[in-house]
């Protein structure tokens, strides 16, 4: 399997021949940063485009046809227009937090994005708790959704604001639980670990029973953590206009707006990660000559592909289901999956100290 | 009627019979009004539990109210009040509202117009137009100079005071103000821009947290005055607006105002224009109850759902259009028949359709009302009982999913509906889950009454030959009714033998509507009113007119 | 059935690209050539990119969503991403009579509207006041009001005749200049030849 680190790592001894060290590690860092803000741009683009796209099919519809072929071109259009838009200031707000929320929730997920494992040594930082930091910088973007929500001096964005504090932090529970269970499993909470770790065979498989528990309950809650239908409640435009940014125009509408799509990502990435191995191509024991020929399919196809699974799986949702209203919601995670999810950890850690599994 | 009658005559003696009418009719003056009124829905042998029109008057020297009265436990047969007020400089008329819970609205709507003040009702205040409009526009007497009332670009100040007239034991009527919210309760605005209130219609909700406490109606957003339009039209001229109230029932509202003037003319109509006008009724029901359907799905977030009734909707329209020449605002009715012949595949196209719906109501079962989520969410949400429903005179798939046998067409059937053979649909589960089923499964029975016919469309005229050429209705008033997609529809005209009409009044169902709102969303959450609304399924023009 | 308009010929009908044709002309005669093709790219990007506000009245609303349903779909241009808040929306449709209580939550709807935006009046209500024209609370015409960018008769108009208006409204954007200027350049002496008049007026 080709390991981009052999990339990296010429480039930084090319660097390192020529200048000092300190003069290096500045110019990869400012490549890097921009590299990670081109990969976000153009993903996100991407996927308004995919959702577009896919919701039309589900509809019996064409979508976005006319601008480019197959309607290629128009999120590009789509991303013009927000850049020249008008940026409205409004009487009565908290200017400074009202400017700062669009930044918040678009830097949490940037940092994020810069966390996952794109491919066989494609990886920014790799550090011991890599997991867990991803799961403590997405909490910050619930910050960036309440100051909208309550700096805007609006009653719609306030009631939004607060629905996506109450939803975001009760589905971070089952979130979090999801991947302790798989964590527990693994041993490590290191992502490059992680992802090697399934060389053998995704967790998903290897886990069995709990595994797969903890799977559902992932995608569940990570459609609540995304603000997505079935759990679109902080933004359900049949009842709050457009939620907690309602006030927003121009590219801060924008940040939102790309903000969302980005999270389907890195949620989806996360579940890629944790369940079905990464980057790593699907492997099975004992058949060595099919796993030689999944290795010929690069590692960063395995990964965005199986992100991009899940994502439709997640849009399919939306797209099905009416939305739920914000008791049963509650209801749902309280009663019935953070329990479950509890009981799946125990019934994980049951198996992994009898050693029933793959 | 003999003995009803008798009856009548015995509450007062001050009642005096008004002969010559389409109905039984009488005059009570205003004193005796209430206690007359409590008779007359209290009396178990008079029972008159359905107030179904509620029409201001204006004669010139005396304003007054005429109130239509039926019972749903006597045969709907119709009882026609009069009661006169002489005072036209301050009018004062007795409140039924606490009786009859739809009075609450439908008097509101005669102070708009005529400035008729209720004594003892709860909220006198402007129903249609801008709380600081000059006159009262439905008089004789009214100023219509654009200086009085130019076009005010200055935000409407919301109005939190109200008032209420009351009269003491000496009969001295005094006038006591009073709020609409409380002092500390927390009002979100709803509309008249939002997406769910299907059009521009504003509810002013109280909530405690999300829990809502009060809602207050505010309407006339799109109020076009169509009533005093048409005191000044000749009767082939005011048809076309009946298209433009409910748009969703263009066909019935338009069928009864024909039936209305037909009747006063006493025309015979040709019986192959009956089973045009039937057949096309009837697709109308189709395509509004695809659209009530597509339009609860989108209010839940489900916004496939939405798409496949609009699928089958424009198949529908396809056959408007090709007859008709135009998908909406069909204006095909005339009076004495309809205005043009079938298109040739006419019977291919309805054929089409019917072939095809019976799987694609399941389609829409499956894809969303099958749906768990959207079970819970419209299940026990919006409880209306029944007499909550007769009392506000909730008819229509609404009424039913009461349990409420409100059907007009079986009720006091018209045209040839006596001859077909279809089911009233009837739910007991008063919710707005057994609304939206109740349309649903109307569905089916259009589809069956539109099997009967689509065969069997009679050769002849479509329209009547003895039809005048200048349209004279003969001094009177006249009522008719018919069940529209979303209730029992009614006009009222009275004429004075001129070519214009003295007084037109549309009664349209989704005014009574919009009244139970408060009461259906109260202890709901916020969302629940998105889905409360959209199983009543109001269309805001015809609230407003 | 032959369609007789008095003032209008058939075959002006047909003519939808003299909007284009007249940008040609202007930028043929002197457009700065960077500030031309930003231009351009900008006016491509919000011609393309035409949200519209969820807002109707009545009948013409309903129409509005069957543009958007499957047989129509009004997806296909890009106009599908419906925004129910102004802020975020570029043009209003006028879908339906405005009367005197709507106006000026009307006027207040456009203001909230960010800039660039436009106005498009649907049917004939918007347009006149169509049917409802002489009644006591109906304002005869969006226009009186706002400043109107394209209007679409019909009552209701059908889909296809949505399309056209806002096909048309595309034209009308690609003629402006988001960088300000104008769209032809002309030589002082030639201007003060044709109006004499103006001499002295402007320096």
């Amino acid at each position: 399997m080709f390991n981009f680190g052999t990339w990296t790592s010429a480039i930084n001894e090319a660097l390192l021949s020529v200048m000092p060290e300190w003069t290096a590690v500045l110019i990869e860092c400012v490549v890097i940063g921009v590299l990670v803000l081109l990969t976000y741009t153009v993903l996100a683009l991407f996927y308004i485009l995919y959702e577009r796209k896919l919701c039309a099919w589900f509809q019996c519809r064409l979508g976005p046809m006319r601008v480019g072929k197959w309607g290629l071109l128009q999120v590009f259009a789509d991303m013009f227009k927000i850049l020249i838009k008008e940026l409205i200031s409004l009487k009565g707000t908290d200017r400074f937090l009202f400017k700062l929320a669009p930044y918040l929730v678009i830097t949490s997920s940037v940092v994020m994005l810069a966390c996952l494992p794109w491919g066989n040594g494609l990886q920014i930082i790799n550090f011991n708790i890599g997991i867990f930091f991803v799961l403590a910088v997405s909490s910050v973007g619930v910050l960036g959704i309440l100051l909208a929500g309550w700096s805007s001096n609006n009653k719609y964005t306030l009631i939004g604001a607060m629905r996506s504090g109450a939803q975001m932090i009760s589905y971070e529970l089952s979130l979090g639980l999801a991947i302790l269970t798989i964590i527990v499993f693994a041993g490590t909470m290191n992502i490059n670990e992680l992802v090697l770790e399934q060389n053998n065979g995704w967790f998903i498989f290897r886990g069995h029973i709990p595994a797969i528990i903890a799977f559902v309950i992932y995608v569940i809650a990570a459609t609540a953590e995304t603000n997505r239908g079935p759990f679109d409640l902080p933004e359900a435009e049949h009842e709050l206009i457009a939620g907690y940014h309602t006030e927003y125009s121009g590219i801060h509408f924008g940040f939102f707006y790309l903000a969302e799509y980005l999270n389907l990502f890195i949620v989806s990435g996360i579940a890629s990660l944790m369940f079905l191995g990464g980057w790593m191509p699907l492997h099975i024991p004992g058949w060595d000559g099919f796993n030689a020929v999944m290795n010929w399919i690069p590692s960063i196809v395995w990964f965005v592909g199986k992100s991009f699974f899940i994502s439709f799986v997640i849009i399919w949702f939306k797209w099905t289901f009416p939305r739920v209203r914000i008791d049963q919601m509650l209801a749902f995670e309280w009663k019935y999956l953070m329990p479950i999810a509890l009981c799946n950890l125990i019934l994980m850690a049951v198996f992994v100290a009898l050693g029933w599994h793959f | 009627m003999s003995d009803i009658k008798d009856l009548i005559k015995a509450i007062n003696e001050n009642i005096t019979f008004i002969e010559g009418g389409e109905c039984l009719e009488i005059q009570v003056p205003d004193k005796d009004w209430h206690d007359v009124a409590s008779q007359l829905k209290n009396d178990d042998r008079l029972s008159f539990d359905v107030l179904t029109a509620v029409v201001g008057m204006d004669w010139k020297e005396s304003l007054g109210v005429m109130y239509y009265l039926t019972s749903t436990k006597r045969g709907w047969d119709m009882l026609c009040v009069k009661v006169v007020c002489d005072d036209i400089k301050n009018p004062f008329i007795h409140s039924v509202s606490d009786l009859w819970k739809v009075a609450l609205f439908q008097e509101r709507e005669v102070y708009d117009f005529f400035g008729i003040k209720f004594i003892n009702h709860p909220d006198m205040r402007r129903m249609f137009l801008r709380n600081d409009w000059v006159g009262h526009p439905l008089r004789k007497d009214y100023d219509a100079s654009p200086e009085k009332n130019p076009i005010r670009l200055n935000d409407e100040i919301n109005e939190d005071d109200t008032v209420s007239y009351v009269e003491d034991a000496n009969g001295k009527v005094s006038k006591i103000a009073k709020k609409v919210f409380e002092a500390d309760d927390y009002v979100v605005n709803f509309g008249p821009v939002h997406p769910s209130t299907h059009g521009v219609m504003r509810f002013r909700t109280a909530v405690d947290g999300e829990v809502i406490k009060k809602v207050d109606v505010v309407s006339g957003y799109i109020h076009r005055g169509i009533e005093k339009l048409t005191e000044g039209l000749t009767y082939p001229q005011i048809l076309h607006f009946t298209d433009r109230m409910d748009y969703m029932s263009a066909h019935q509202n338009r069928h009864c105002l024909c039936m209305c003037i037909e009747k006063a003319l006493g025309i015979e109509v040709p019986r192959r224009a009956q089973v045009i006008r039937v057949m096309m009724d009837e697709l109308m029901r189709i395509s509004s109850h695809l659209l009530s359907f597509g339009c609860t799905a989108m209010d839940l977030g489900a916004t496939t759902a939405f798409f496949y009734g609009f699928r089958e909707r424009e198949q529908v329209l396809d056959i408007f259009d090709k007859t008709c020449g135009a998908r909406m605002s069909m204006n095909y009715n005339v009076i004495g028949g309809v205005i043009a012949d079938l298109h040739p595949d006419f019977q291919k196209d309805v054929k089409a359709l019917l072939a095809i719906m019976p799987e694609r109501l399941k389609e829409y079962h499956r894809v969303f009302s099958g749906n768990i989520i959207a079970k819970n969410r419209l299940k026990k949400v919006g409880m209306l009982s029944k007499e909550d429903a007769i009392n506000y005179c909730i008819t229509g798939p609404s009424g039913r999913g009461s349990n409420w046998s409100c059907d007009c067409r079986k009720v006091r059937p018209y045209s040839i509906y006596p001859e077909l053979k279809f089911d009233e649909v009837l739910l007991d589960g008063c919710d707005s889950y057994a609304r939206y089923m109740v349309r649903m499964l109307e569905i089916e029975q259009s589809c069956r009454i539109l099997e009967q016919l689509v065969d069997n469309i009679p050769e002849g005229d479509i329209r009547a030959l003895n039809v005048p050429k200048i349209i004279k209705l003969p001094a009177g008033h006249w009522y008719q009714q018919i069940e529209a997609s979303r209730g029992t529809f009614g006009v009222y005209i009275e004429s004075t033998g001129e070519k214009t009409p003295y007084r037109v009044h549309f009664q349209s169902p989704c005014f009574n509507l919009v009244g139970v709102m408060d009461l259906c969303c109260s202890g709901h959450m916020i969302a629940d009113l998105v889905t409360i609304g959209a199983a009543l399924d109001f269309v805001i023009p015809d609230i407003d007119r | 059935m032959e369609v007789n308009i008095k003032s209008m010929k058939r075959e002006d009908f047909k003519d939808n690209e003299y909007i284009d044709k007249l940008v040609e002309e202007l930028n043929a005669t002197g457009a700065n050539v960077v500030v031309g093709n930003l231009d351009k790219l900008i006016n491509w990007g919000i011609s393309n990119s035409l949200w519209p506000l969820c807002f109707g009245t009545s009948c013409c609303a309903i129409e509005f969503m069957s543009l958007g349903a499957a047989r129509y779909d009004m997806a296909r241009f890009g106009f599908e991403v419906a925004r129910n808040s102004p802020r975020q929306a570029d043009y209003i449709m006028v879908q339906g009579t405005i009367v005197h209580r709507m106006a000026p939550v009307m006027r207040r709807l456009y203001d909230q509207l960010a800039e660039p935006k436009y106005v498009i009046a649907c049917g004939g209500c918007a347009v006149s006041g169509g049917p409802f024209k002489n009644s006591y609370c109906v304002l005869p015409g969006v226009d009186k009001i706002l400043p109107v960018d394209v209007y679409i008769p019909g009552c209701p108009p059908r889909p296809e005749a949505f399309f056209y208006g806002l096909m048309q409204l595309q034209r009308k954007i690609r003629v402006q200049k988001f960088f300000g200027g104008v769209n032809r350049k002309e030589k002082r002496e030639e201007f003060f030849a044709e109006h004499p008049e103006e001499r002295g007026k402007i320096d």
